[in-house]
């Protein structure tokens, strides 16, 4: 083998991880941020300020699929958890004490995001969630 | 200067001009409007970030101006209304006369939550729900149909005796008179079982499309002023360099002309008929 060939393998073997990293580098990225969000959560699987994200769910209650689940991106400034009725988006927050709250139940807490959820559930009564017209 | 008074004293006619200005407000859109800036406010006022509205320190103030302003439009319609205030430890029922035809109308009904009386039914068609967090068109009340109770007088009295305005961290997880009163602790959590008392559009962040939110905010304004009387030496806090909230001398969005401070003395613009 030639020293040329052998800077050639190199020097492709260079470029081969430089853009294997251009590649990489946005999903451990994206897995950092879920990470993060998921540590920062405070409403652990207890729903009383454990550690750890929230438990994600995904049931039918009251004859509504709701979704739930550790978020990214502007969610995780919410306590990093979304959630779905029927595919629509809930908008949830987080409260300092690791309680919940939703856009339909702002002004009651919940010990999880899924018992904030089933509450929306109940007082929606089979309406749909629409997002709110700006 | 404007007064403003007790809902439960008002005479027929009183009832009946604010009810055609809060009418004629909705027709133009100008209603809408507060509508949404309200839930715009509650979606964005977060713990650990901005937060202006709600969850913080200037969520007084804040209310007081948003008030000012609704009432101002109310005042173009009628130069002769101003905000009534409900005070909920005494009209504490779903048969108080706040909730009578002639007035802001009755409870939902048992079917779906619609309210189908009053000058704020459905089929009145004068009084759709446009901005909305579901596809119900309707207003929707569920008095006390839920598990929270109104605040007792003896309740909001303990919340007027504290004599802190508020304390860090700042948000729905402080001590103080703010927190308390706005009721994301404390007992009677005085502001916002209010909220989950009436239930419908009321409890979710689009509250201001139920009539009754101008007179429940107005009276908790009323109690900011009663805490201010009882506690004369008791600043607004925080007074200034604090992360993410508004101090006594930054301006609040969304006017971004006017502080707390300016805020405090609600004489320059009304006074309470007690």
């Amino acid at each position: 083998m030639s020293s040329n060939v052998t800077r050639r393998l190199v020097l492709r073997g260079t470029a081969v991880a430089v853009a294997g990293a251009a590649l990489v580098t946005p999903t451990a990225m994206a897995a950092a941020r879920t990470a993060t969000a998921g540590m920062t959560g405070h409403g652990g699987h207890d729903g009383h300020g454990g550690h750890g994200a929230p438990a994600a769910f995904d049931e039918v209650y009251q004859g509504r699929r709701i979704v739930g689940k550790p978020a990214t991106g502007e969610h995780a400034a919410h306590g990093g958890f979304s959630a779905s009725i029927d595919g629509k988006e809930l908008h949830l927050m987080q409260n300092a004490d690791g309680t919940w709250i939703s856009v339909v139940n702002h002004y009651e807490t919940f010990a999880t995001p899924l018992a904030v959820t089933r509450a929306a559930v109940d007082k929606l009564r089979g309406a749909v969630l629409v997002p709110i017209a700006t | 200067m404007a007064v403003r008074k007790n809902q439960a004293t008002l005479s027929a006619t009183e009832k009946r001009n604010f009810v055609n200005a809060l009418l004629e407000l909705k027709r133009t859109g100008v209603y809408d409007g507060f509508v949404r800036t309200h839930n715009e406010f509650i979606m964005s006022d977060t713990d650990n970030g901005d937060r202006v509205g709600h969850r913080s320190p200037s969520f007084l103030p804040w209310h007081r101006r948003f008030l000012i302003q609704f009432e101002q439009e109310l005042q173009k319609i009628d130069a002769s209304v101003t905000l009534p205030y409900w005070d909920w430890t005494v009209d504490r029922t779903a048969n108080s006369s706040i909730w009578g035809a002639d007035f802001l109308g009755g409870n939902g009904r048992s079917r779906d939550s619609q309210v189908t009386t009053g000058p704020f039914a459905y089929s009145t068609g004068k009084w759709n729900i446009n901005v909305s967090v579901d596809n119900r068109p309707f207003l929707q009340r569920e008095l006390g149909a839920g598990s929270a109770q109104l605040p007792t007088r003896a309740q909001v009295d303990a919340v007027l005796a504290m004599t802190t305005y508020d304390m860090a961290p700042w948000n729905s997880a402080s001590d103080g008179f703010r927190n308390n009163l706005e009721g994301w602790r404390g007992q009677g959590r005085v502001h916002n079982s209010v909220h989950v008392w009436i239930g419908g559009q009321m409890a979710t962040g689009v509250s201001p499309n139920d009539p009754a939110f101008w007179l429940h905010h107005c009276f908790i304004d009323k109690l900011w002023a009663d805490w201010q009387r009882m506690h004369p030496t008791s600043p607004y806090l925080p007074a200034g360099g604090t992360a993410n909230v508004v101090d006594l001398n930054d301006t609040m969005r969304p006017w971004n002309n006017v502080t707390p401070a300016d805020m405090l003395d609600h004489t320059k613009f009304y006074t309470y008929d007690r």
